[in-house]
């Protein structure tokens, strides 16, 4: 595929080398109230609460007209409380008519991935196993949501239990890209990225094992960010691979994504790996957008990490990453290319300590206490059949896979041996983030594919990972920021930049990625579906 | 929400023994045997030994085995779970109450939710730490907890949380004393390895068979699991080892160390060899011991059992298997056999960080062990008291310390004992009562022997006090003061009322002075009478029997 130079939108303005879009200097903010940054809805509709601009009830009502509009084409949801929401809203209305305090994120619509449990709404994992579950507690990072005014839209559709790349592997639906309905959002958390991609929500959850947040992010044109492992809690996250496992947020903006963020992080005593760190505000990083005349990004190193542009990765992505990198670097920052030379062992050691934890994490969707039961003569039966019938032909290969690495016998030659990887990988990049403040690839080696494409070809599927899966295994944060399109579709499809930092440092990553989306001109990644809908992203 | 959920009914599965576990199945043997004994009541083997128990008729092969048994020397390992006393349970911060109604005690966490996880109550690892000190074993700085893997509907999550390849604790001892009655002696059973787990809940299968319910209430609460080197010869040494594991748990306050509740289990594994051999036999495991007494009479089963195979040539008919112990039919019967290895699968809990122990928090634990039953046991013997005593004492550690108490009043240490292990033991056993339930407290105790011993009262007085004080509490200086019972000791009070008597009784004083010396006993039980059992006894019979052999 070759790269083009075409923002959907501004094909004839482009002039850059590459497919990005040019730096331009922003005008000097007004003064008080300053206006929101122009790409974050949630500021903007606080802005609208506060100045009474547009009500509550107005704002849910046209992400709902806009999600029962696209809905029917993509398939984001697999679950949408309407009612719910309006009430919400409503009630939102009468707080701020009595003037009372409003949460910061008051009238956000919150889409969440259908692995993450919600007390009033089905929570299935995208599973045939939990159809009609209904959780009696909500996840922590949803309740945080819930606590600062947030309003949960409805659940995502998914991979089951985040088991593959293009959401095809849900039990119930097949979602699209809002870009090009043929072709697959990306996954597992494809729901939860299409569904801010078309804009039928504010920002999502989703939940990133091997780049589960990161591969739609970058497929979907959206803002991904995969936090540090243990930075946000894990509490009610259904279980794929623990030791791997963490909820992401997704944003049409940088600053969308950080707000988010900042709302789901810190430590939770119900969960013994999410950190005591402190959680930086990352929000306030977002509005000082008058330094980014010139250079703002000076001194910052930035690494690019050489094997993620190798044989095997679209070249059209290649460019596109090489033309990020020199955005970069005029924006001040000294961009080098790094080896990690154990980057290519991460896939494989990746699928051992994946399989091998998910074998045992859905050990307890046994039909014994929720789910579907089998009537059986004996209990071995009753386990069989209630999971034979449960689960998906990509969960029983992950399953049959990780029981097999475990086994007695097996366990040293895979699993010890891809614990031993991982203890090298983490080495590696400790290594080089020592010598780089970021650490920059591509997010996947290609643009968004085919429906079907690759849904027999389970390996090659899971090659399609080589990009992400390496940061779970270092548990580091990384952002999936969209900055150029390559060619396919009525107009282009975007490709994301991934910027991985050190650990809890992603601070780092919101203002850097900030700045880059800001200074990215003329690329407005909105997907065609929705690209003459009147309202003001 | 959680209650209907967890009584999901494991529709039409057939009751199937051989994978049942013991603990959940026969629960309803155990009022049998012990239905007069109270929960709290210290059980030890010899204690049972001294209850009345079934009658179970005779074996003819007993007497042949004990002749055979001369050749073979049976290898006994037992592995122990102990029920953790903590508040809540090791995961989450459900409560556990034995014989809760059924999954009223559940949460998410404990019930194996979707996303739900498990986070490690602290209490779990001090008491991990107690035991491992207790057990004179080496505790790992670093160990980890890990899953094991296996499917069973009261497992709700699909493993248990345990602990595999670095367990918390390992390569201790236990010290026990033997019973006096089983020949005595002093035992050291090596402890191969301490580590902590997590209990599963428990099936309640109908009475049809047709279904099976699940009680979750005891899922998730904390065991250690004490598994001893194979250094038991005898069904007697292994219930001692379990009793004194009892004791030792329960000295340390982190288990009530219940049988019949569960709270204390033990499966054995038993294997004999010819005298000399040095490589071990086929181990049998057995499971179902509800009892000290049934751990031992089910061992010494088995051992006869394994013995008379051997001794017929078919010891090849001894398989590695488990067994259960059925207490009606008191044999060991096939529960199910081993076909391989069970494949665990186990790996590290990626829910739970690593548990680090470090020195500071290792010593703080062991500078607040109370005495172990050990150390009680040769203090108590440097003490001069026999065995029996101080098994008696050692046994209890509440009756211990209330002795400890008394004697630290300065009660003498062998009339303590005697009162202690004759009258008191005897009103709590008629009063089924606890020596924390009695109302006499160890202060007058030692008032109550000082005061006989210094002859402010008689023996028989300080009994009458003393069931005084059992029942009703009070001090002995009060009840002396308000019943007037102080012993006269005045000889010439006491003259007195020789005289009295003797001018009462002419005609016997007749017949002792004719030669009927045995009436001597009459005339002091007179003397007693009229003082009310406040005379000196040795001051009665000496003026007493002045006064009979007098000259008249
Ligand atoms: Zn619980």
């Amino acid at each position: 595929m070759l790269s083009t130079l075409q923002s959907p939108r501004s094909l004839s303005r482009f002039s850059s080398r590459y497919t990005l879009c040019t730096l331009t200097a922003q005008s000097p903010p007004s003064t008080s109230p300053p206006p929101p940054p122009p790409h974050s809805q949630i500021l903007s509709i606080r802005h609208s609460l506060l100045s009474r601009r547009l009500s509550a009830a107005q704002l849910a009502e046209s992400y709902l007209t806009r999600l029962r509009l696209t809905e029917p084409h993509l398939k984001c949801f697999l679950h949408v409380s309407e009612d719910a929401v309006l009430e919400q809203a409503h009630r939102l209305d009468q707080m701020i008519a009595s003037s009372e305090e409003i949460g910061p994120l008051a009238g956000v619509l919150v889409a969440v991935k259908d692995n993450i449990c919600t007390a009033d709404m089905p929570s299935t994992g995208g599973s045939r196993v939990l159809e009609g579950y209904l959780p009696p507690f909500d996840a922590t990072a949803v309740r945080r949501i819930k606590d600062l005014g947030g309003i949960v839209v409805g659940k995502t559709n998914l991979d089951e239990f985040g088991m593959g790349s293009t959401t095809e592997a849900s039990a119930f639906q097949v979602t699209a890209n809002p870009w090009d309905i043929s072709r697959v959002p990306g996954g597992s958390s494809g729901g939860s990225a299409a569904a801010v991609s078309a804009r039928q929500c504010v920002v999502s959850l989703g939940s990133d094992t091997g780049g589960s947040v990161r591969q739609p992010a970058s497929f979907c044109g959206v803002v991904g960010l995969k936090p540090t492992y243990g930075r946000v809690s894990r509490y009610g996250l259904m279980a794929y691979a623990s030791s791997l496992d963490v909820i992401g947020c997704f944003g049409s903006s940088v600053a969308d994504t950080g707000i988010l963020l900042h709302a789901i992080s810190g430590h939770d005593r119900l969960d013994a790996t999410s950190s005591n760190r402190e959680v930086p505000d990352f929000a306030s990083r977002f509005d000082s957008i008058d330094l980014l005349e010139s250079k703002p990004l000076k001194g910052l190193r930035v690494g690019l990490i050489r094997e993620t542009l190798d044989d095997g990765v679209d070249n059209g992505v290649v460019s596109v990453i090489r033309g990020a990198a020199s955005h970069l670097e005029e924006l001040g920052c000294s961009v080098t290319e790094i080896s990690l030379p154990s980057f290519s062992l991460g896939l494989p050691a990746y699928y051992i300590l994946a399989s091998s934890e998910s074998s045992s994490n859905l050990s307890r969707y046994d039909g014994v206490r929720y789910g579907d039961q089998v009537v059986a003569a004996e209990l071995n039966s009753l386990y069989g059949d209630s999971r034979a019938k449960g689960f998906g032909p990509e969960v029983k290969r992950r399953i049959l896979t990780g029981t097999y690495a475990l086994s007695a016998g097996y366990y040293d030659a895979y699993y010890k041996r891809a614990q031993q990887v991982r203890t090298m990988i983490r080495k590696s990049f400790k290594a080089a983030l020592d010598e780089n403040d970021i650490l920059i690839s591509p997010a996947a080696p290609s643009a968004a594919y085919k429906i079907g494409e690759k849904k027999d070809d389970p390996l090659a599927m899971y090659a399609g990972d080589i990009m992400t899966v390496n940061v779970n295994l270092a548990g580091l944060p990384a952002l999936v920021l969209p900055c150029g399109f390559v060619e396919g579709g009525a107009a282009g499809l975007p490709v994301g930049l991934q910027m991985i930092g050190a650990g809890f440092d992603e601070e780092n990553l919101l203002k850097v990625g900030h700045i880059f989306e800001q200074t990215l001109e003329n690329c407005r990644f909105v997907p065609p579906l929705i690209e003459h809908d009147d309202t003001p992203w | 929400m959680s209650t209907t959920m967890a009584s999901t009914f494991l529709r039409s599965i057939q009751k199937h023994p051989l994978m049942l576990y013991p603990t959940a199945l026969f629960i309803r043997k155990n009022g049998v045997l012990y239905c007069t004994m109270k929960n709290t009541e210290v059980q030890t083997a010899t204690q049972e030994k001294q209850k009345p128990r079934i009658k179970v008729p005779p074996r003819t092969q007993t007497i042949t085995t004990n002749n055979v048994s001369k050749d073979y020397e049976a290898v006994i390992g037992i592995e122990t779970h102990v029920q953790l006393n903590t508040l809540t349970k090791a995961f989450c911060s459900c409560p556990y109450n034995y014989g809760s109604p059924p999954n009223t005690s559940v949460c998410p966490i404990c019930m194996g939710l979707p996303g739900a996880l498990p986070v490690l109550n602290s209490k779990v690892i001090e008491y991990a730490v107690k035991l491992g000190l207790a057990l004179n074993c080496k505790l790992s700085s670093n160990s980890k907890f890990d899953r094991k893997q296996y499917f069973y509907p009261d497992l709700p999550k699909g493993y248990q949380i345990s602990q595999f390849d670095v367990p918390i604790a390992t390569g201790g001892y236990l010290d026990l004393d033997l019973p006096v009655e089983f020949g005595g002696g002093h035992r050291k059973f090596g402890i191969t390895r301490v580590h902590m787990e997590e209990d599963a809940g428990k099936l309640l299968h109908s009475e049809s068979g047709s279904y099976s319910q699940v009680d979750l209430n005891r899922a998730g609460v904390p065991l250690l699991e004490i598994v001893s080197e194979p250094d038991m010869r005898t069904g007697i040494e292994a219930a001692e080892y379990a009793a004194e594991l009892q004791r030792l748990v329960r000295y340390l306050g982190v288990s009530n160390g219940n049988m019949q509740e569960g709270s204390l289990r033990c499966d054995v594994n038993v294997s004999i060899r010819p005298i000399g051999q040095s490589q071990f036999g086929t181990k049998v495991e057995i499971k179902n011991l509800n009892s000290f007494s049934s751990v031992s009479r089910a061992i010494d089963f088995e051992i006869s059992r394994q013995v008379q195979l051997h001794s017929q040539g078919q010891g090849d008919q001894i398989i590695q298997e488990t067994r259960l112990w059925e207490e009606g039919a008191q044999k060991t019967v096939t529960m199910r056999k081993k076909e391989g290895l069970a494949d665990y699968r186990y790996f590290p809990e990626p829910d739970l960080p690593g548990v680090i122990l470090t020195k500071e928090y290792v010593d703080a634990i062991r500078d607040s062990l109370p005495e172990a039953p050990e150390m009680k046991r040769r203090r108590y013997e440097k003490m001069g008291l026999s065995m029996q005593d101080v098994l008696f004492l050692a046994n209890d550690i509440n009756v211990a310390q209330f002795f400890d108490a008394t004697i630290a009043k300065g009660a003498d240490v062998k009339l303590a004992t005697n009162w202690i292990m004759s009258d008191i033991a005897a009103y709590m056993k008629n009063e089924k009562l606890t020596i924390n339930e009695i109302k006499l407290v160890p202060q007058e105790l030692a008032e109550l022997i000082a005061s006989i011993k210094g002859g402010t009262i008689s023996g028989k007085i300080g009994k009458e006090i003393l069931f005084e004080l059992l029942a009703k509490g009070g001090t002995v200086k009060g009840l002396i003061k308000e019943k007037d019972l102080v012993q006269i000791v005045d000889p010439v009070e006491i003259g007195k009322m020789v005289d009295k008597v003797l001018t009462e009784n002419p005609q016997q004083l007749e017949q002792y002075r004719g030669g009927k010396t045995k009436l001597q006993g009459y005339f002091a039980g007179q003397v007693m009478k009229v003082s009310k059992g406040k005379a000196n006894p040795g001051l009665l019979n000496k003026i007493l029997l002045e006064k009979l052999n007098a000259k008249s």
